[in-house]
């Protein structure tokens, strides 16, 4: 499965190394995983995770077969609930033939990432969850009900 | 009758209503002043498809959902 979701933090290691080898024999000469970690910051004791699994599955799969036409291939795996500081929620990567192809992609990908998938996060603050409002971005029609 | 769904921080139940359209939807939540807030800010997706329109016909065991500014990562 090229895109992953678990409950809690992820185990980096384990994702990262397993898809290096489902890819090392493919003949890609760039492999470039990026990794979100939770930072400890403004008094949090970590972050947490609502995902809209229907929406994220075609958003990704119209990112799939974008890179399918540059001959890369993506992967990304993501938290839902809580995930403590310090530890991963968030990791993509790309492979493909070129190193230039590769370093583009994974950039507009996260970028595109951030303001489209259907995830939602808050704050972990003394065990309540606070929705992450000022960091958050509206999608793409928002305020059609108004 | 067609099923509203609020998603992540709108943190509500799951309704039914009886509405042709999504102007409907949209009379029937100005009476809903805790709302009003949120969709200023909310995108709509109809059977798991963003839209952009108010004239989309609602048809019986339509899904419509109501999506808050994301952040993921």
């Amino acid at each position: 499965m090229a895109l992953e979701l678990y409950d809690g933090s992820l185990h980096v290691e384990e994702i990262t190394n397993r898809w290096f080898r489902q890819i090392s024999e493919k003949n890609y000469g760039a492999y470039i995983p990026f990794i979100g970690i939770v930072r400890d910051e403004n008094g949090i004791s970590g972050l947490s995770f609502d995902i809209y699994e229907p929406i994220l599955n075609s958003w990704f799969d119209e990112w799939q077969k974008r890179a399918k036409k540059e001959g890369a291939y993506l992967f990304m795996a993501h938290s839902r609930g809580d995930v403590p500081n310090h530890t991963s929620s968030y990791i993509s990567a790309v492979v493909s033939p070129q190193r230039k192809v590769a370093l583009k992609l994974i950039g507009d990908f996260v970028e595109d990432f951030k303001a489209s998938a259907p995830i939602w996060k808050y704050d972990l603050i003394d065990g309540e969850r606070v929705y992450a409002k000022s960091r958050s971005t509206a999608l793409k029609g928002a305020g059609l009900l108004r | 009758m067609a099923k509203i769904e609020f998603l992540g921080p709108l943190n509500r139940e799951p309704m039914e209503v009886d509405i042709q359209s999504l102007n409907d939807l949209k009379e029937m939540f100005k009476e809903d002043k805790e709302l009003q807030e949120w969709l200023e800010i909310c995108a709509v997706a109809l059977n798991d498809a963003l839209v952009c329109s108010l004239d989309v016909k609602i048809e019986k065991g339509d899904k419509i959902s109501l999506l808050p500014p994301v952040c993921g990562g």
